[in-house]
């Protein structure tokens, strides 16, 4: 009797647990990870690329850019998303670009400064500009709010403003594009930096050298605050992934990437 | 019945309770080995890093750079330290003076009231009170007192409101375990009320009330979700109670996320030395509850 039901059990468990185990391989199977960033833009990818063709699972995982870089050299994903530029033996992988995010540097909309030099915002996130006076505003102490340590909105940021100067350890730390948002949308004082298609109503994103944070201004390249996003694998993609890519690349891909405020490549 | 059935009955309920037995075991010991599992794995991944970078820039070295191989923990330790004892220099005059007046000067039926509804609070998520503590408290010292708000203070009083129901459940016990006679010796001999509290209670209490303490400060210590929201999580020796802070804890969950090889390690170090401070702790509450234990006898 005892035995019979516990057949029974082991029974129900096999039922749950094998769709699980299998997949993933499989033709009609393909993983992408890595980048936070871009995840989102993915899963929308994703969704409407798995309409259009039923049967065909794609799955989007986290992680970050450099884990998605590794899982994609180690052969855990068909597909790595990277915020970054890849860097070292990483160049050795297949990559494309699949749409450009600008960043935005972001303040409270009460803040009277509209613009101020890449050089200023450089100084500001070292810790050497530390007074909102100094740029035309309130005598006030700057709040800094950075982004933690291996995001690859901080990478990214790193990179294209502080080169090799540090960001000074005394910022805010968040570890996430929504919190720096929610801090720098109720803090008169604050100053942070957000992925361009983040910026809402609660902030406004600062005119950086004489360019205001839009697509036209990124195009022109007068907006120097850009990052791509971009699709790496082992070799050229073939199968499902390069069905996968080739619809992103497409213009309905494109567009569908194009509302939520990235970049398209074309 | 037979002679051989009853004696087959008798051999399989005897076989019956080797079998509950060695189930019994088996959990058991799965429960500690999980705790083994888990202390070699940490140790495991989290020390071989601290020898190769030297232990002494790891716990005195006040830069964290992860990117740039800086791995010194110093800043989240001084943190972990002061938003703790902020959190006891309101946590426990609070917490003791409710204590006291539950068990010594309140009716017995405000105390069937109050003592249910204070360890309630104990079972509000963290995040919640994180949350409180973003939406109210911090935009308050920004106001009132200047800086960014995210900060040691705003840390300390979030936290010192969590280890409350810690401290007044366990100071009530340990003050109600104490044998009436004290208290009628006292009030015989002519002390008021609150003398007898003062002189008598409170030092036969003693040990039972250093455990809620310190059960309070592992509490503190440990707590991560609401100090990320509240205490600005900047890598750095705060200087004054209004500068944003980061503790061990906050360290660990804030950058898990996208850490990879040495910096995945440095992250379990932290770990490692978290370990080490609520291990201390631990047995330094344990050692005051069996003196407790003793006292009571």
């Amino acid at each position: 009797m005892t035995r019979l039901r516990f057949a029974r059990i082991l029974l129900a468990l096999a039922v749950i647990l094998f769709p699980a185990c299998r997949g993933g391989r499989s033709q009609t199977d393909m993983t992408l990870a890595g980048s936070t960033s871009i995840q989102p833009f993915a899963d929308k990818w994703a969704e409407v690329f798995m309409e259009k063709r039923p049967g065909m699972g794609v799955n989007v995982q986290g992680g970050g850019s450099s884990a998605g870089i590794q899982a994609c050299k180690s052969g855990a994903c068909q597909i790595g998303m990277s915020s970054r530029e890849l860097k070292g033996d990483e160049k050795d992988l297949f990559e494309i670009v699949v749409a450009r995010d600008g960043l935005a540097v972001i303040v409270h909309p009460s803040n009277p400064v509209r613009g101020v030099k890449l050089a200023d915002v450089k100084q500001i996130f070292s810790g050497d500009l530390r007074n909102w006076k100094l740029l035309g505003g309130k005598d006030r102490e700057m709040t800094v709010v950075t982004r933690e340590e291996g995001s690859g909105t901080r990478g990214a940021f790193q990179e294209l403003v502080m080169g090799k100067t540090r960001i000074y350890r005394g910022a805010i730390t968040e570890d996430s594009n929504g919190t720096v948002r929610e801090i720098v949308a109720h803090d008169p004082y604050s100053i942070g930096f957000i992925s361009l298609g983040l910026v809402n109503e609660q902030v406004r994103a600062l005119v950086l050298d004489g360019a205001s944070a839009n697509e036209e201004h990124i195009r022109d390249g007068s907006y120097k605050l850009v990052r791509p996003f971009l699709f790496v694998s082992l070799g050229e993609p073939a199968g499902l992934a390069k069905e996968f890519v080739d619809f992103v690349l497409s213009a309905e891909g494109q567009a569908l990437v194009k509302k939520e405020g990235l970049i398209t490549v074309k | 019945m037979t002679k051989a059935t009853k004696k087959r009955g008798k051999n399989r309920l005897e076989r019956n309770d080797r079998l509950v037995r060695l189930a019994l075991l088996v959990v058991a010991f799965s429960a500690i080995s999980i705790l083994l599992v888990i202390t070699i794995f940490i140790i495991g991944q989290g020390t071989p890093i601290m020898f190769k970078y030297g232990l002494k820039s790891f716990l005195a070295g006040g830069e964290w750079y992860p990117s740039e191989k800086l791995f010194g923990l110093w800043p989240m330790i001084v943190g972990s330290l002061y938003v703790t004892l902020g959190a006891m220099a309101l946590g426990v005059p609070f917490g003791l003076a409710c204590a006291i007046v539950l068990t010594e000067f309140s009716s017995k039926r405000v105390r069937r009231v109050i003592k249910p509804v204070v360890e309630l609070l104990a079972g509000i998520p963290s995040v919640v009170y994180g949350f409180m503590g973003v939406i109210i408290l911090v935009p308050f010292i920004r106001e009132t007192l200047g800086g960014p708000g995210l900060s040691v203070l705003a840390a300390s009083i979030i936290l010192g409101v969590m280890i409350l129901p810690t401290i007044i459940s366990i100071s009530v016990d340990s003050l109600q375990a104490i044998p009436p006679s004290y208290r009628e010796g006292s009030i015989a001999l002519g002390a008021t009320k609150w003398q007898t509290v003062k002189m008598v209670l409170l030092p036969a209490a003693r040990s039972g009330i250093i455990a809620s303490i310190i059960l309070g400060m592992g509490r503190a210590i440990g707590e991560t979700m609401a100090v990320i929201m509240i205490a600005g999580n900047a890598a750095s020796v705060p200087h004054s109670i209004l500068d944003p802070v980061r503790t061990l804890t906050s360290n660990i969950a804030l950058e898990m996320g996208y850490a990879a090889g040495e910096h995945r390690q440095a992250l379990f170090a932290t770990g490692v030395i978290l370990f080490i401070i609520i291990m201390i702790l631990n047995t330094i509450a344990n050692v005051t509850a069996s003196r407790m234990k003793g006292m009571k006898r």
